[in-house]
């Protein structure tokens, strides 16, 4: 009997019925995660309902030298939970009660399967929300979340997952259940809390989160503004920034994703225009007026300006913005999403590089941007139906990541490494810096058995370490489509 | 002996070519911080890596070398209206201590704290490996995150060299005001960037446009005042017992009186004088542990006379030692630098 049947049969005299899924078909389902091009079919499932059935599992994995991948709602965009085919995948987003709201303690405490938008929905009546908003919080979970620092529009101002996570309980890769941070700042000890988050389950499985709520801001201020050209755009933004002003959000879709989102939401963004600028101002009602008259002259480029002056039409604002992804779809059979980051003052340069890269490879590129912090996300089109179009999309892609890296800045800004980028890694890094990164991989999981693969293109033995070694990388038993 | 390498690759050098255990020192302001250590072969002075690298202040990032006083960086970057919003409790500070050490003031309530604000950081390793991780764009999330691991390390597990911080605009007005109910300006949405308890007294510090920073003070309604003089500043003196104290933000009323600090994030500060018994220092200790634990934050010796160093748990318990240790063992497999300064040993 293989070890992983062997393991199902454990598994399910431990966790109960309906808590292991071995059927073939059913396996297939979670064959991939947003990044839908990775596949592959896991060993078989866990749908844990606990801290105790991730322990459990964990542990069972451990002593049948088996690797484990967590995975929420299944929605990140590197493969992260991309499974492992002789692999067990713990699914956690059964785990979805928030467990606290405690709006006197600026806390809300919650199950890693529990829906991003779902904490803010408890928290609004107390008059306070969770700030980070990656695009898919209606369907992302703070599971996920935590495991790839996720961002979204709003952190220009109010940071990342990992400033808004203020204590954990993990699953260590050996099955020890682990308490990180707490409800109080500045636990002592290592900040093993602010290593964890952002480790895309490399480091262990969070069960129970507890995150910091933000008070509700008392004005939202919003507009949009239509540009000739994305240097105009770029320009704006900066002319902000260097006015001292910092906003809830600056974010930038050029032609191409204007026409996207057009098709798809129909927004009713101004037509005709290169670039449109989202900005957004909140926080006490006098600060935000002051600022945001500032706001409107700096964007004396625009050809049209429009101030939203409801909740309604700042939605409709941000509908076109937050469904373009998807939208890119309405004007292209296939498309790559892609993430990087530049220094955001390099913004007009690199834009110009990319449509130069576009050109040459006859591959267009949607540009949408979090422009405040210089988080890049072309969108690259290319119809798989056509021979060779894949292959120079992906030229282009990779290209687009080589400019963010010889322009200072990061080959990914909130959708991770995973498995899409572990290659990218050595354009940034040094040996010596991904190897020092990985011995934390050796304190938390010396046998590699957490999410192996992912992060890191080439694992780092950790000494002698006794038991069997099953992990390694998943890359020769990936189906690329 | 000590040496004062002024770049990584000299320090990597240094550590590669000495024997025997190390200690990092900056400026030396919180060398009686964390628990006693034996005398190291050698110790490894930060004051000659001093100095801007960059500062890009469209892009809000600054990089700098570890040893540059916090003071000095603030002038410079005051230059150009803006600022590292990491307060200095410590005067003399240098960065990289105040990141090593993980102090934080007021103002961590609106900025956070270091490991909020670093984006990228440069170390070596015990073995003279130098390595890099974060970078110097605000959003990045490749790879894991040393800064945050190194932030608040007190030197246990390399050197760090290089920071990179993000930037803040310095506020065009401020205002510090009176108030007497911590969850009336929570209920306020003033947006303080500190609420600052002292004893019975709660002043709060608003910051902003002109306009924006009256209306905020008009609608706490307290009195406006000049900064006090205790703003910012540890309640001990030299060669006293400072105490930190953590706590749930609701249970913040419900510790002792004669605390200072950040009531608005649940962070407060106890000293006392240097000339008190070893026996009284572990009572108040012990007691100000359990009410912390109870109100769901601890309460850590930062710093005590070397008496006290000596006979008290200065960290209290620490959830997750057993996976430090290893993160340690890791880092430092030969136990280099020096033991003894950090939670449960290390």
């Amino acid at each position: 009997m293989a070890a992983i049947d062997a393991l199902a049969e454990q598994l399910v005299d431990v966790l109960g019925p309906g808590r292991v899924v071995t059927d073939r078909q059913e396996l297939r389902t979670y064959e991939c995660d947003g990044l839908a091009h990775y596949k592959v079919i896991p060993g078989l499932v866990v749908l844990a309902s606990c801290t105790e059935d991730v322990a459990a599992t964990v542990q069972a994995c451990g002593a049948a030298g088996v690797p484990f991948v967590a995975r929420g709602s299944g929605t990140g965009l590197s493969g992260g939970a991309l499974p492992h085919a002789d692999g067990v995948l713990i699914v956690t987003s059964q785990m979805r009660r928030i467990l606290e709201i405690a709006p006197q303690d600026e806390r809300a405490v919650v199950e890693p399967g529990v829906i991003n938008l779902q904490v803010t929905k408890a928290a609004t009546p107390h008059g306070y929300y969770y700030a980070p908003d990656p695009s898919s919080q209606q369907i992302c979970s703070i599971g996920g979340n935590v495991a790839e620092n996720s961002g979204g529009a709003h952190c220009l101002k109010y940071g990342f997952t990992t400033n808004h996570v203020v204590g954990a309980q993990i699953v260590a890769p050996d099955g020890e259940v682990v308490r990180l941070g707490g409800r109080a700042p500045d636990a002592p000890g290592y900040d093993l809390l602010g290593a964890f988050v952002g480790s895309e389950g490399t480091l262990g499985i969070a069960t129970e989160v507890t995150l910091r709520l933000v008070r509700l801001p008392e004005s939202v201020r919003t507009l949009l503004a239509a540009f000739a050209t994305t240097d105009q755009a770029g320009a704006a933004t900066s002319a902000i920034i260097a006015a001292g002003v910092v906003p809830a959000a600056v974010e930038m879709m050029d032609a191409l994703a204007i026409e996207a989102a057009e098709a798809a939401v129909s927004c009713g963004y101004p037509e005709g225009a290169g670039a449109v600028l989202i900005v957004e101002l909140d926080g006490p009602a006098a600060e935000v007026e002051d600022q945001f008259d500032r706001v409107v002259a700096l964007c004396g480029a625009a050809f049209e300006i429009r101030i939203a002056a409801d909740d309604a039409e700042r939605a409709l604002f941000w509908k076109g913005r937050k469904s373009a992804f998807a939208a890119v779809g309405r004007i292209s059979p296939d498309y790559i999403v892609q993430d990087g980051v530049i220094p955001r003052t390099a913004l007009p340069e690199v834009l110009h590089r990319i449509g130069e890269v576009s050109r040459a490879h006859g591959v267009r590129v949607a540009n949408v941007f979090h422009a405040g912090d210089g988080n890049l996300h072309p969108l690259v089109l290319f119809d798989d139906g056509v021979e060779g179009e894949a292959g120079r999309a992906e030229a282009v892609s990779g290209a687009i990541l080589d400019l963010c890296i010889e322009y200072g800045g990061s080959i990914t800004g909130e959708h991770g490494v995973g498995m899409d980028k572990a290659k990218y890694m050595p354009r940034m890094f040094t040996d010596d810096d991904l190897q020092t990164m990985q011995l934390l991989r050796c304190a938390f999981d010396p046998r590699g058995l957490a999410n192996p693969g992912k992060v890191f293109p080439t694992p780092r033995l950790c000494g002698e370490v006794p038991g069997r070694h099953k992990g390694g990388q998943v890359a020769p038993e990936v189906e690329v489509f | 002996m000590s040496v004062s390498p002024a770049s990584a690759e000299e320090a990597a050098e240094l550590l590669r070519k000495a024997d025997g255990t190390v200690a990092i020192r900056g400026n030396g302001t919180k060398q009686d911080w964390g628990g006693k250590t034996a005398e190291p072969d050698l110790v490894l002075d930060t004051r000659a890596l001093n100095g801007v690298v960059e500062h890009a202040a469209g892009d809000l990032i600054v990089v700098v070398k570890a040893g540059t006083p916090l003071a000095e960086l603030r002038e410079q970057l005051a230059a150009e209206g803006q600022q590292l919003a990491l307060d200095e409790t410590v005067p003399g500070a240098t960065v990289g201590g105040t990141v090593a050490a993980n102090t934080s003031g007021p103002r961590r309530m609106l900025y956070g704290t270091a490991r909020d604000l670093v984006i990228g950081v440069t170390v070596v390793r015990a073995d003279g490996t130098v390595a890099h991780s974060g970078g110097k764009v605000v959003k990045n999330v490749a790879g894991y995150d040393l800064g945050k691991l190194f932030t608040g390390s007190y030197g246990t597990l390399g050197l760090i060299t290089q920071l990179a911080f993000r930037l803040h605009p310095l506020p065009e007005a401020s205002a510090y005001v009176t108030a007497t109910d911590l969850a009336s300006i929570r209920a306020a949405q003033v947006v303080p960037s500190a609420v600052e308890l002292n004893g019975s007294e709660i002043v709060v510090l608003l910051e902003g446009t002109a306009a924006g920073v009256a209306a905020r003070a008009r609608t706490l309604g307290g009195r406006q005042i000049e900064r006090p003089a205790w703003w910012g500043r540890y309640p001990w003196e030299p060669g006293g017992t400072g105490i930190k104290v953590t706590a749930a933000l609701s249970r913040v009323p419900d510790l002792p009186g004669q605390l200072r600090g950040s009531a608005g994030t649940g962070v407060l500060y106890a000293g006392l004088p240097p000339e008190t018994p070893v026996d009284e220092v572990a009572r108040v200790v012990a007691e100000l542990r359990a009410v912390a634990r109870d109100a769901g934050g601890h309460a850590v010796v930062l710093t005590a006379p070397e008496p006290v160093r000596e006979r008290v748990d200065l960290w209290g318990p620490v959830d997750g030692l057993a996976l430090m240790w290893r993160v340690k063992q890791q880092f430092d497999p030969d136990g280099r630098f020096v033991a003894g300064r950090f939670v449960g040993g290390i």
